[in-house]
């Protein structure tokens, strides 16, 4: 499998697996302003899973659903921080937050590539996830202005930093604790990132659910 | 012989699956045309990419074709080339009636929150007011947010600017 090929499968893993884990916000969010959020936050990233998806088939003569679901949960390469299952506001908000943070570095770097194909798709992405990132931050200014909404986002940031770290790779690592920093006017732990490949029981929890449909009928079943 | 200004005539005619007062050539998502012996080409782009439309359109658009007595290859572009600047004027007049606030044009700039909130021209759709404020930015459909407006004291939905 060619590099490319790898990136493509690392990007679209992470969207479908944090649009799958934002979508279990539908129905049961704090109020109806963020059900609606994360509804459509989630229906966002699984659309930009499914063309990264379409470029990596390409390659590997398969299809976006196959990539997406004939998967084994080890093969999946999203990063540990889309994976946890979260359903608590303050680490809600904050994984959203660090993930958004991080990909507008990623995407940066994507926009820049020689690879045309991909550099104009990152773009496309990158004009959706402006939306994904004002509404994170709008968050993060209301958690900012009280001292237990700050009390609350600290600890929680500080939790899922080793995670927020192993989105990126080594290099753009820097430019994201300088970002996360700047806006939390504080310094983040130093610790050692958890990088992808590290799959605990909740990816196989969340590949069980998420696969359930499509391993229940044969491809190419008529609905 | 199918010609190509037969095609764009009838891509006009189809209506877009989610706002159908609007077509999608009005949409915008028809990039280009071209048509060699009976076979005709179309190229696309999604609007929103996770926009549940998108396989409606492309079979929508192979069925006029059919009509036409042609076959269609769609080519979907998954690149930056779509924005809502090009939605056409025809098009942002028909979603304004039909109580959709058209998108404001594309920043040359970063989009900024503060953009959005207060001010900088968001017109009510029902009485034209400016006076409106953001209520959320996500809505019914990837594709909008929801506004208030402090004069008629009507929600409205606004297209979002991609």
């Amino acid at each position: 499998m060619s590099d490319r090929t790898d990136l493509l499968l690392s990007l679209a893993d992470d969207e479908l697996v944090l649009g799958w884990r934002n979508s279990e916000w539908t129905g049961i969010a704090p109020f109806l302003e963020e059900d609606v959020a994360f509804s459509s936050i989630a229906q966002n990233e699984i659309g930009h899973a499914r063309a990264l998806y379409e470029l990596a088939a390409a390659e590997l003569g398969s299809t976006a659903d196959e990539l997406a679901f004939d998967r084994e949960p080890e093969d999946y390469r999203s990063a540990p921080l889309v994976q946890l299952r979260r359903l608590e506001w303050a680490r809600t908000i904050a994984r959203h937050w660090l993930y958004e943070t991080a990909d507008e570095i990623r995407l940066a770097s994507l926009k820049a590539s020689d690879d045309s194909e991909l550099a104009g798709l990152a773009a496309k992405i990158d004009r959706e996830e402006a939306y994904h990132r004002m509404h994170a931050e709008m968050w993060i200014d209301r958690l900012l202005a009280t001292e237990e909404g700050r009390a609350r986002l600290d600890e929680a940031v500080d939790e899922l930093w080793p995670y927020a770290l192993g989105v990126l790779d080594d290099g753009l690592r820097p430019e994201l604790r300088a970002r996360a920093g700047a806006r939390l006017g504080r310094g983040l732990p130093e610790v050692e990132a958890v990088p992808r490949g590290v799959h605990g029981a909740e990816l196989t929890e969340l590949w069980e659910e998420m696969t359930s449909v499509r391993r229940s009928a044969p491809a190419g079943s008529q609905w | 012989m199918v010609t190509v200004a037969a095609v764009w005539d009838a891509l006009a005619e189809i209506p877009d699956p989610e706002i159908p007062v609007i077509s999608l050539v009005e949409l915008g998502v028809v990039k280009d045309v071209s048509v060699k012996d009976d076979a005709v080409r179309i190229d696309f782009t999604p609007t929103f990419m996770g926009c549940p439309a998108l396989e409606s359109m492309r079979r929508a658009m192979e069925s006029k074709i059919a009509g036409l007595g042609a076959t269609a290859d769609i080519n979907v572009r998954l690149d930056d080339s779509w924005s809502t600047d090009d939605i056409t004027a025809e098009g942002r007049e028909k979603l304004r009636e039909a109580g959709f606030a058209p998108p404001a044009p594309r920043q040359a700039g970063r989009l900024e929150l503060v953009h959005l909130e207060r001010g900088f021209g968001f017109r009510c759709p029902y009485c034209g007011s400016t006076s409106t404020r953001l209520e959320n930015l996500f809505g019914p459909t990837p594709c909008r947010s929801i506004r208030y407006c402090d004069d008629c004291r009507q929600p409205f939905e606004q297209f979002k600017t991609i």
